[in-house]
């Protein structure tokens, strides 16, 4: 007997049917949609070239939505690997009980954003405010997701209580595959603590840096559940004469439009968009661990 | 002397190093706790009644029973079926993975072993397909399924089979990725002797390739699982938001828009979102903890 064709295609097939049915199919029907006039439910389509595109860079709405979107990103990408790298140090320090800590730490990644975003809406809106009421403290008095400049502030907050637990666990796998010796050599030299942590750990898992700075790039921007369950864009506020949602990030603009107010054609442009710099994000992952694996 | 000098020093030395490691546990309990904390007012306000939780969110609950009747409620609720939902999320996830794991791994075989042009560009078109956000594809699949559906004469929206093909299709890249990664390592003298033993192509990789892949099954298990169970927009659209099929992050956002600021209720209804999660986690932690790492570092 030997290995067959035939075999071959029957193996390869349920994914490929499902792939090219699920995923390729649609995306070229959602990028063609971006070119028509489509609401979605309506019958006739009226092809518009780029208008879609053109429309949107002159939207207020997506402006500050993309704005928003990238400050959210990069308020995630700073706090959540700060914690997260702090977090992989305290757990392979020399405490006792390490993986009951890992574990906690981790717990939050295991619930799904719409069960969080509910659970803490209750906790901004109701629980700290009855805290800061009955203390007389005057800035906890009021929902920090109730105020427009807040709001991602405090997305990000529950963002990184979920997410750092994870990111942890990449960096914990870093440290300890590097070799303990050189650490315990500039000890004998008499290298402080925060002198050996940025010039020889930080260094000697920089591989884990990028696998932790995409992963919280790509969750950041494409958060939708956390969003929708916790803010749901809200509250409203002005922006460059228009009405805004303050908090509505980009996936869920390309919801709103697309399925809530019918501009279909719209939200698929901004998807496309959307999809691209995402692609120029992981072009840049790619770039950067190949030229790590060159060097290294 | 010089020695009971240098003894005392070492002595010295451990006791600060010591006093060090009992600073940092103490901080470490506390964190814990501080990340923790949010389960617990979980809890805590899920044993509360209406009046209570309005009046006062913070403290402990007075009188536990009111878990019980709060459960039972949200349980029972005539708007949306809890039970329901965990029935349909387990069944959706259970088999979406049986689904996922066992075509992946044949297609990832296939991809490894049959080194042809064909291969690498199939293998590259399943690692591209990564990048594609659900958001542009999500009206486009809808359209589309909803089409295919008809064309069979069978319904893709709202039925468990729609939602599991929808599963494969996007759950199958990052699969056969990583079983990719591990198949590659396994020898095929392996294989080879099988093959001249007179075994079949499908004999070769359930008997011998599958068995191999255990641990790695376990990782794909895993990613897939933990999305797939809490996954919000793709069941919302393929199932729609109050189909006869419902996931538990489906029944949870109809409850809360039904039950508006009855925090307890909606408390309750997380609380018992999350139970069945945790409950897995802390049976199969080492295994959770070890595929998520292997996925990412992937």
């Amino acid at each position: 007997m030997k290995r067959s064709k035939v075999w071959d295609a029957i193996f390869l097939a349920p994914c490929i049917i499902a792939l090219i049915m699920v995923v390729l199919i649609p995306f070229v029907q959602g990028v063609s949609f971006s070119l028509t006039d489509w609401n979605g439910v309506r019958s006739e389509i009226h092809y518009v070239g780029f208008d879609n595109y053109k429309e949107m860079f002159n939207s207020i709405e997506f402006l500050y939505s993309f704005r928003i979107t990238l400050l959210y990103t990069l308020i995630n990408v700073i706090m959540v690997n700060i914690v997260a790298f702090l977090l992989a140090l305290l757990v392979t320090s020399r405490v006792r009980g390490k993986n009951l800590y890992r574990a906690a730490f981790f717990v939050p990644n295991l619930i799904g954003g719409i069960v969080l975003g509910y659970t803490w809406q209750f906790m901004f809106n109701d629980f700290f405010t009855a805290i800061g009421k009955s203390l007389g403290i005057g800035w906890m008095s009021s929902s920090m997701i109730a105020n427009k400049n807040l709001v991602l502030l405090a997305m990000s907050i529950v963002n990184t209580w979920q997410y750092a637990g994870y990111i942890m666990l990449i960096f914990v796998a870093g440290i300890q595959s590097t070799s303990q010796e050189v650490m315990e050599a500039a000890t004998v030299d008499g290298a402080s603590y925060i002198q050996r942590v940025i010039k020889i750990l930080i260094p000697m898992i920089a591989s884990s840096f990028t696998i932790s700075l995409f992963l919280t790039i790509t969750n950041s921007f494409k958060a939708f559940d956390l969003n929708v369950a916790l803010t749901n864009g809200g509250p409203s506020m002005r922006y460059m004469g228009s009405v805004v949602k303050s908090s509505q990030l980009l996936a869920l603009t390309i919801y709103n439009k697309s399925i809530t107010s019918k501009e279909l054609a719209k939200g698929q442009a901004l998807s496309v968009v959307f999809f691209l710099m995402l692609v120029v994000f992981s072009l840049l992952q790619v770039y950067l661990s190949k030229k790590r694996e060159v060097e290294a | 002397m010089a020695d009971a000098l240098h003894l005392d020093a070492v002595g010295q030395k451990q006791q600060h190093s010591k006093a060090k490691r009992i600073v940092l546990e103490i901080f470490a309990i506390i964190l814990m706790l501080v990340v923790l904390s949010p389960f617990v007012i979980v809890l805590f306000n899920s044993a509360k009644t209406f009046d209570h939780i309005t009046r006062d969110p913070v403290s402990p609950p007075e009188n536990w029973e009111n878990l019980r009747i709060n459960i039972e409620a949200v349980m029972h609720d005539p708007t949306t079926d809890f039970i329901g939902a965990f029935k349909d999320s387990a069944i959706i996830t259970a088999l979406s993975l049986v689904v996922i794991v066992i075509f992946s791994s044949m297609a990832a075989w296939v991809l490894v072993r049959n080194k042809s042009k064909f291969s690498n560009f199939t293998f590259m078109l399943f690692v591209a397909a990564m990048v594609i956000p659900f958001q542009v594809v999500m009206y486009p699949l809808v359209y589309f399924l909803k089409s295919v559906g008809d064309f069979l004469g069978t319904r893709m929206l709202g039925t468990y089979h729609g939602i599991i093909f929808a599963y494969l299709g996007f759950g199958c890249s990052l699969s056969i990725f990583v079983f990719h990664g591990f198949i590659k390592s396994i020898p095929l003298a392996l294989e080879e002797s099988a093959f001249i033993d007179g075994c079949s192509q499908p004999g070769v990789f359930f008997k011998i390739i599958l068995p191999l892949l255990v641990p790695t099954i376990t990782t794909v298990a895993i990613l897939n699982g933990i999305w797939i169970w809490n996954d919000y927009l793709l069941p919302l659209l393929v199932l729609g938001g109050n189909g006869e099929v419902q996931t538990i992050p489906l029944a949870v956002t109809a409850f809360a828009g039904a039950y508006v600021k009855q925090w307890n209720l909606i408390m309750t209804a997380a609380l018992l979102a999350m139970v069945p999660i945790v409950v897995l986690f802390i049976f199969a932690q080492k295994y959770i903890i070890r595929g998520m790492v292997e996925g990412a570092v992937k």
